[in-house]
């Protein structure tokens, strides 16, 4: 009986509705404002920057590499956002967890694999605090995350003075040799199928010193592998997910939300404590890579964050965004960067770059999000 | 007559020294719509807020199917079949049809050890209840702040009743909209009522009122004034009872009766 009417009453369309062409309606994504900004880019290096290596083997592992790195902690900042609050302590939860891991290893002579534990477990439980103080007092995560900002920072240069009367704390690679979790951060993975493209001839080998013979690009940097697990898994978790559905209900809408039944504050909570994690992957990589960790690392790393997350279409009051978006986000912010000092450009000149590419997207994406959304 | 879907009896509500109800008496029937009628500040809101469970009143019992129940939270009330559809909050402009519509319920699906969004199944049911209720959507995935104020009010109606709504409270849903989208919304509320639910339409249109309403309530000063069933009172008796006598009377000669 309900089939029947539901027969009859599907295709008689509401001439108020315009049909939307298949290829427009591909367009019209939160992304597009990212996509277009990423062409770009890419367009704008490959005509200025073609002959100096930028797109080698070796150079696509440079941009791609410091594109990884933001992508790692945009990925956090975007599901935060999405989900209507700032972390603003991101770039001092770098300093702070890096500074953990090798007080507890050089310093205390934990092993290594203990202290990534344990400043995971340290991160996250101060995320979670964060989130329980903007949810307790009800003020605005800006302010709440800020003092964190100082307050983590000031202590990480703190303990790290306090302890070893230095700001930087070297040897961290010489004692995690062959430590189980180490490799997990700072190692490489593929080695092998380089060596075989390097046989081939389709990458490089070294002619001279003492590393002649091997291929100059020798491996893919367990930083580019975690940037994409989290991309694909924040992609997923957000789209395809009921999880991810509470996110967006959180950000656009918190008392609509509660009133069906949303746990907006344990999903705000989560969050907070999601972007501490990968502040502290990103610090986790950093100090295996140079097998150290200095108390001002990070610095300015949660506007960089937030940047990307921005120009990949992510609204900042939150309720609407998207993960790959801020994935392209962070890649055209890697780009511009290490794209500039390939070809050659005064570096002061990259934040004017990338401070007319933040408008762009932006005003392109509240175009796109309007069109999306119907907001006025 | 049965018993009712859910009766208040004399209910109160004390906000410290503010008396926001002082016996309030209404009872809703399978099938009915039941409108509330009152004058802002008459205690509308804190009254409806009470029933779907927001706030506790201070005396006075309320009885689901002739039961007494205490609701602790909204959630409580959600559980007895009461659902409310507020007049600001209900829906998220910024995210799509389907993920309102399904918002804290989603359907899930099991892939491996993971669970997922069962989207296919949640966007053909939000197209088919929509169509049930009048409305065509482009797709399921089109954001509800392309939408109109009275499909919006209109998809979460739909969603109360399709998650087994008993009894639906609308609060002021035609009060914001035009005269297109107020016939729409009214016609769905004759379409939620002939499938059995009972309605509570609080208003303070008589006209509005008089269009779908079984039973009128009129609550004038944290106090229920009477109510009475359809064909015993005339508009204007409904309008003058709300404004709390004489005042009106004078204005509306001059306005012709147009009020």
């Amino acid at each position: 009986m309900a089939d029947t009417t539901q027969q009859a009453a599907v295709p008689d369309k509401d001439e108020r509705v315009r049909e939307m062409s298949p290829l427009r309606k591909a367009l019209i994504r939160p992304e597009l404002g990212a996509i277009c900004g990423t062409i770009l880019v890419f367009f704008f290096f490959i005509a200025i920057a073609r002959d100096s290596g930028m797109f080698a083997p070796e150079g696509i592992v440079n941009w791609g590499t410091v594109s990884a790195q933001f992508a790692i902690i945009a990925v956090g900042a975007c599901l935060l956002m999405i989900a209507g609050e700032f972390d603003l302590s991101v770039g001092s939860m770098i300093g702070f967890s890096g500074i953990i891991i090798a007080l507890m290893t050089v310093q205390w002579g934990y092993p290594t694999w203990f202290a990534i534990i344990v400043a995971f477990m340290l991160a996250m439980a101060i995320g979670a605090l964060n989130g329980y103080l903007v949810i307790k007092t009800g003020l605005p995560s800006f302010i709440v995350t800020l003092a964190f900002l100082y307050i983590l920072r000031g202590l990480t240069i703190f303990i790290s003075i306090a302890t070893t009367r230095k700001t930087i704390i070297g040897g961290v690679r010489e004692v995690s040799e062959g430590d189980p979790l180490a490799g997990l951060f700072g190692g490489k993975v593929l080695s092998g199928v380089f060596v075989w493209l390097a046989d081939l001839g389709i990458v490089g080998k070294f002619v001279a010193g003492p590393r002649a013979g091997q291929p100059v690009v020798d491996g893919v940097p367990m930083l580019m592998v975690w940037a994409l697990a989290l991309i694909i898994f924040g992609h997923i978790l957000l789209t395809r997910t009921r999880f991810g559905n509470w996110i967006f209900a959180a950000g656009g809408d918190t008392q609509a939300a509660r009133y069906v039944g949303v746990p907006v504050n344990r999903v705000k909570i989560l969050m907070f404590m999601f972007s501490a994690m990968c502040a502290t992957v990103f610090a986790t990589c950093q100090v295996m890579e140079f097998g150290s960790a200095a108390a001002d690392r990070g610095l300015l790393k949660e506007f960089e964050a937030i940047i990307s997350v921005v120009i990949g279409g992510a609204l900042l009051t939150g309720g609407y965004g998207s993960v790959v978006g801020a994935a392209l986000g962070a890649l055209i912010f890697g780009v511009v960067q290490q794209g500039l000092f390939f070809a050659g450009v005064e570096s002061s000149l990259f934040r004017v770059f990338l401070g007319v590419i933040l408008l762009l997207a932006v005003i392109l994406n509240t175009y796109i999000r309007r069109m999306i959304t119907g907001e006025r | 007559m049965s018993t009712p879907l859910i009766e208040l009896d004399n209910i109160e509500k004390h906000f410290g020294p503010v008396i926001a109800l002082n016996g309030v008496s209404v009872s809703v029937n399978a099938g009915e719509c039941h409108c509330l009628l009152g004058d802002n500040g008459a205690g509308k809101s804190t009254f409806i807020k009470t029933m779907s469970g927001v706030h506790k009143p201070t005396g006075g019992r309320i009885l689901v199917e002739g039961k007494e129940v205490k609701f602790d939270s909204p959630r409580d009330a959600m559980e007895a079949g009461i659902a409310t559809v507020y007049q600001d909050l209900a829906m998220i402009p910024l995210m799509s049809v389907t993920r309102n519509f399904w918002m804290g319920r989603e359907p899930q699906k099991r892939f491996g050890p993971f669970k997922f969004f069962d989207f296919a199944t949640a966007n053909e049911v939000t197209m088919s209840e929509m169509a049930r209720m009048g409305i065509h959507l482009r797709s399921a995935d089109q954001a509800v702040g392309t939408l109109s104020g009275g499909e919006r009010q209109t998809v979460a109606i739909s969603r109360a009743v399709y998650f087994g709504a008993k009894v639906l409270i609308l609060d002021e849903p035609t009060s914001a909209l035009g005269v297109r989208q107020t016939s729409n919304v009214l016609a769905t509320i004759d379409k939620v009522r002939k499938k059995g639910i009972g309605v509570v339409f609080i208003t303070h249109n008589v006209r509005h009122a008089m269009a779908v309403g079984d039973r009128f309530t009129v609550l004038n000063r944290g106090k229920t004034l009477g109510t009475a069933a359809r064909g015993d009172i005339k508009a204007e008796e409904l309008q003058e009872m709300m404004a709390g006598g004489q005042d009106l009377a004078e204005l509306e000669g001059s306005l012709g009766g147009t009020v």
